[in-house]
């Protein structure tokens, strides 16, 4: 049992680190996902590109964020 | 091969080729330090089961992905690939800013060799299971890191022989190194290499969530490049500025204070 939630933990560890970070991006993927096919037709060549957008605003202020804590 | 189908492999033989340099290279590391402290018998025990199991790991579950549509199978590997991916990105970006130290080799050969010097100093005369376990554990962690990568950047674009040779050269240039210098490979710019990988996997878990999700990216699989473009630029625009925000204080530091190595 000790040996599998080790396990589980190390695989764990593969994805999060930061655990506010993967939140995050897990919340805006779950926005994206419920609420971008709603929006007028004429916006669908926007959806990617502004989901993109998202993500590299999370990561800068992660980053930033994490920088000013270990300051 | 033409242009337009090196324009869709080379990003995932790229990927796939840096990334699996690197987990190699970390996997190296402790099977070199077990196999010089506690005999190579073992160290080989552990990788070579590591590698069963992995192989075994693939044969159980590789079939089985075809059978998950299409889009889950985008979106779940997509959020995995982008989790695993900005955890890297966001680590070279702090290590590049000087908030993090830098990934270090040699100091975690050394950590290891000590670590498994003192083990094998308190029980001399068991049977050397610790061994097999740290080596096993080393390659099977790595591994699966090779496995997930080779799966996320090459199956869902059709490009899983490329990338699996990509993974496959990495592998050959790097044991190939270890065999000859019997030492880790302390001179691979792996703090740099992390980097240009997190920006790449990043990428690739935008664009495969992006395509789970049915949205439309411009320029379709060319938009790849885009996406790590703005990544790069994102992030040397990131270490700026904490560079100016922090150097004082990092440079006060003591390395031992400065943080992850891994």
């Amino acid at each position: 049992m000790k040996a599998l939630l080790t396990a589980l933990q190390e695989v764990y560890g593969l994805f999060v680190e930061d655990g506010s970070l993967a939140v995050a991006i897990l919340l805006w993927i779950g926005f994206a996902a419920l609420l971008f096919p709603h929006l007028p037709e004429g916006a669908a060549a926007w959806r990617a590109p502004v989901f993109f957008a998202g993500v590299v605003l999370l990561l800068l202020e992660n980053v930033w964020r994490s920088a000013r804590q270990k300051r | 091969m033409d242009v337009g189908n090196w324009s869709h492999v080379g990003p995932s033989v790229l990927a796939s080729f840096l990334a699996s340099l690197v987990e190699f290279v970390e996997a190296l590391t402790i099977v070199l330090a077990v196999g010089s402290v506690r005999g190579w018998r073992p160290a080989l025990i552990g990788t070579f089961a590591g590698v069963g199991f992995l192989a075994l790991l693939v044969i159980a579950f590789g079939p089985a992905l075809q059978l998950i549509p299409l889009n889950v199978l985008q979106l779940v590997v997509g959020v995995l690939l982008l989790l695993f991916g900005i955890r890297w990105l966001r680590k070279a970006i702090l290590r590049a800013g000087g908030v993090l130290g830098m990934h270090d080799e040699e100091a975690i050969y050394v950590r290891e060799t000590a670590a498994l010097q003192q083990e094998q100093a308190q029980q001399p005369e068991r049977m050397d299971w610790i061994a097999v376990a740290t080596t096993f554990k080393a390659v099977v962690l790595e591994g699966l890191e090779v496995v997930f990568i080779v799966i996320a950047t090459g199956a869902l674009g059709h490009n899983l022989l490329p990338a699996a040779l990509g993974a496959a050269a990495a592998g050959v240039v790097v044991i190939s190194l270890g065999l000859a210098l019997h030492r880790p490979l302390a001179r691979v710019p792996e703090n740099t290499l992390k980097y240009a990988v997190g920006i790449l996997l990043s990428s690739f878990g935008v664009f495969w969530i992006g395509e789970g999700l049915r949205f439309t990216w411009p320029g379709e699989d060319l938009s790849l490049l885009g996406l790590a473009g703005i990544f790069l630029l994102a992030s040397l625009g990131a270490v700026a500025l904490i560079r100016r925000a922090t150097t004082p204080d990092a440079k006060a530091l003591p390395v031992s204070r400065q943080g992850e190595t891994s």
